[in-house]
């Protein structure tokens, strides 16, 4: 066909509505998959941390504490739920930086002119921010045999399902604290006031016990220490610890004595997630 | 200062009353008021910092207007903003395409965003790639584009989803002559095409002559609306230059024997009269400073506006700066 006989076939918008919404989610979370398998880059580079702190900082580290200490758990396998939590965290807050690229850039703007509502943008790039977190994960998961954690399928489906969970809220924490943010430069800025400390909170690399007091207070408002938590207790019980080792290594969060059984601490990761997304939503859509 | 006429214009498909936009201490918008037929190509012509690009956003529900009202397409830019921008397309001064994806993913996003139908976004996505000529490099990553390609797939995404009206703000600003004359063909055909309504601003009075009508923005009002033709038409004057052997004499004498008066501009002296061409022999007969060269030129929209505003567009431009500069500098600052 020659572009001289092209016919003029002006097209009919489908309107509407949720409809609208859903497909906006759906457009921009794609878009995020596509930026995300095209940058092969930053899929190795955002590796080389969580392999540096597993290999390096795990196995130099377990020789000095001694398996003695780590009731004969290699430290490797304790850390390794730290390890995966350290690089859905890496991964969720650099896609949320993609908001403030896009401003940069000038591409926000094509979505803020769309016929579509901001939350929906939100949403779609809450959602696309934790699935290419999660998939970061999941690659990283993979290595579990090097450090002797079973490849079983409840334990994978639980911890995809927990880092995916994970994910999507340090997303929306991170789309919450870029919705207002201008330069890239100001937003990395904020955002290293914020990764570090949720890292070491959140009993990545130290058990939470036997702690001072002001430091247990700060993990118990770490929110990546409730999903920290419940990974690692399910790692220990496929591997088999002793009862007596899980409760000097998982001893859990405790509020005012009272342990925070597992289905909760997910909801709360779960529901602070939803919160955040509502929050960052609200705060893009004042923006101009 | 004049105010627009109001014309009749069949069919409107973009109406402002007394729009205004004010920053602060600053109004950028003073009350405009226009009508834009449907299938016409209406041009804003205006200094940087006139109030364009205010004026144009406002349109697009970029901006909320701190007075008068405005509709686009039968909707309203304040209250019904969704409606608004389904019937538009948007072509802007910075590039807003997404580098990493090519021109094609760009545009599919786009039609998914506008909510497209599937199965009419491939043909239509062909239609317009071919159109501007991108068909071939379809699949090639939008960082690869040149200036004119990357403007050339915005227009294409901005005609995608069949606007009612395409609003180009400065749409060959930054792109070389020939880019831009290249940008003007396809313009042109896309609206042989498509029957849609163009919307532009520019500062470029070369640009301005491809408009059905134009409106002469100044200092946030507007200065005059009408055809090319007309405005330049009202100005009444045709262009004089001379080249002389004694420029000051030729001044002086312009000025005692026909009451002219005179300026250099570009090595030549330059007087405005009705009739140049008839004026010629009268001025050879009665100057008495050798004559080595003379130009008549009928007036050109630089003339216009000139008339209109009293400066030429470029001194215009500096004071706008000026007026708006800090304004828009506190503004973008904040956000």
């Amino acid at each position: 066909m020659s572009a001289a006989t092209l016919e003029v076939a002006p097209v009919r918008l489908a309107g509407g509505g949720w409809r609208d919404d859903a497909r906006t989610i759906w457009v921009v979370w794609k878009r995020e998959l596509i930026r995300f398998r095209r940058n092969r880059v930053r899929i190795v580079t955002s590796l080389a941390q969580p392999i540096l702190f597993l290999f390096v900082l795990g196995t130099g580290l377990s020789s000095f504490v001694g398996s003695s200490r780590t009731s004969g758990i290699d430290y490797r396998t304790f850390v390794f739920p730290g390890v995966l939590t350290m690089t859905v965290l890496f991964t969720a807050t650099f896609s949320a930086v993609s908001i403030v690229w896009d401003r940069e850039f000038g591409f926000l703007r094509e979505m803020l002119v769309a016929p579509a509502r901001r939350g929906a943008i939100i949403v779609g790039k809450a959602l696309g921010g934790a699935t290419v977190a999660t998939m970061q994960g999941c690659i990283m998961l993979a290595l579990a045999g090097l450090v002797h954690i079973p490849y079983t399928i409840p334990l994978f489906a639980f911890l995809i399902g927990m880092m995916a969970l994970a994910a999507f809220m340090l997303t929306a924490f991170g789309l919450m604290l870029a919705s207002g943010i201008q330069q890239v430069e100001s937003f990395q800025v904020v955002i290293q006031f914020f990764v570090m400390p949720m890292f070491f909170l959140a009993g990545a690399l130290f058990p939470l016990a036997g702690l001072p007091l002001w430091l247990s207070f700060l993990t118990r408002i770490d929110p990546l220490a409730y999903a920290v938590d419940p990974m690692r207790r399910a790692v220990f019980r496929a591997v088999g610890v002793p009862a007596a080792a899980m409760a000097q290594l998982v001893p859990g969060i405790s509020w005012f004595g009272w342990r925070v059984p597992t289905p909760l601490e997910v909801a709360i990761v779960a529901v602070l997630g939803v919160l955040l997304t509502v929050i960052a939503a609200f705060r893009f859509g004042r923006t101009e | 200062m004049a105010t627009a006429q109001q014309v009749e214009v069949e069919r409107p498909v973009i109406v402002a009353r007394d729009l205004r936009k004010r920053y602060g201490e600053v109004e950028a918008v003073r009350g405009v008021d226009l009508a834009v037929g449907t299938g016409e190509t209406f041009g804003f012509l205006g200094p940087n910092g006139a109030g364009k690009t205010t004026t144009i956003s406002i349109l697009c529900t970029l901006l909320t207007p701190t007075g008068g009202e405005a509709a686009v397409a039968g909707f309203d830019v304040v209250t019904e903003r969704l409606d608004v921008r389904r019937h538009i397309g948007l072509v802007f001064q910075e590039p807003t395409l997404d580098e990493y994806l090519t021109a094609e993913e760009n545009l599919r996003f786009h039609a998914e965003l506008y909510g497209v139908p599937k199965p009419e976004t491939r043909p239509r996505v062909e239609q317009v790639l071919r159109m501007v000529g991108l068909w071939d490099r379809r699949g090639h990553v939008v960082s690869t584009f040149s200036g004119g390609m990357k403007r050339r797939l915005e227009i294409a995404r901005g005609l995608l989803h069949s606007p009612r009206v395409l609003f180009l703000d400065e749409p060959t600003v930054g792109l070389d002559p020939q880019t831009r004359a290249h940008i003007w063909s396809y313009i042109e055909e896309l609206k042989r095409r498509e029957q849609v309504t163009i919307f532009l601003t520019t500062h470029y009075m070369d640009e301005a002559e491809h408009c059905d009508r134009i409106a002469i923005i100044d200092d946030g009002r507007i200065a005059a609306l009408d055809t090319p033709e007309a405005l330049k038409a009202s100005v009444g004057r045709d262009r004089v230059e001379i080249r002389t052997a004694d420029d000051a004499a030729a001044i002086a004498r312009l000025r005692e024997r026909f009451a002219l008066e005179a300026s250099v501009a570009e090595g030549a002296v330059r007087v405005y009269v009705s009739g140049g061409a008839e004026f010629v022999p009268t001025l050879f007969a009665e100057l008495g400073v050798p004559i080595l060269s003379v130009n008549v030129a009928a007036p050109t929209l630089d003339d216009v506006f000139m008339a209109y505003t009293g400066r030429t567009i470029r001194d215009a431009e500096a004071t706008a700066t000026e007026r708006l500069g800090n304004a828009a500098f506190m503004r973008r600052r904040r956000r």
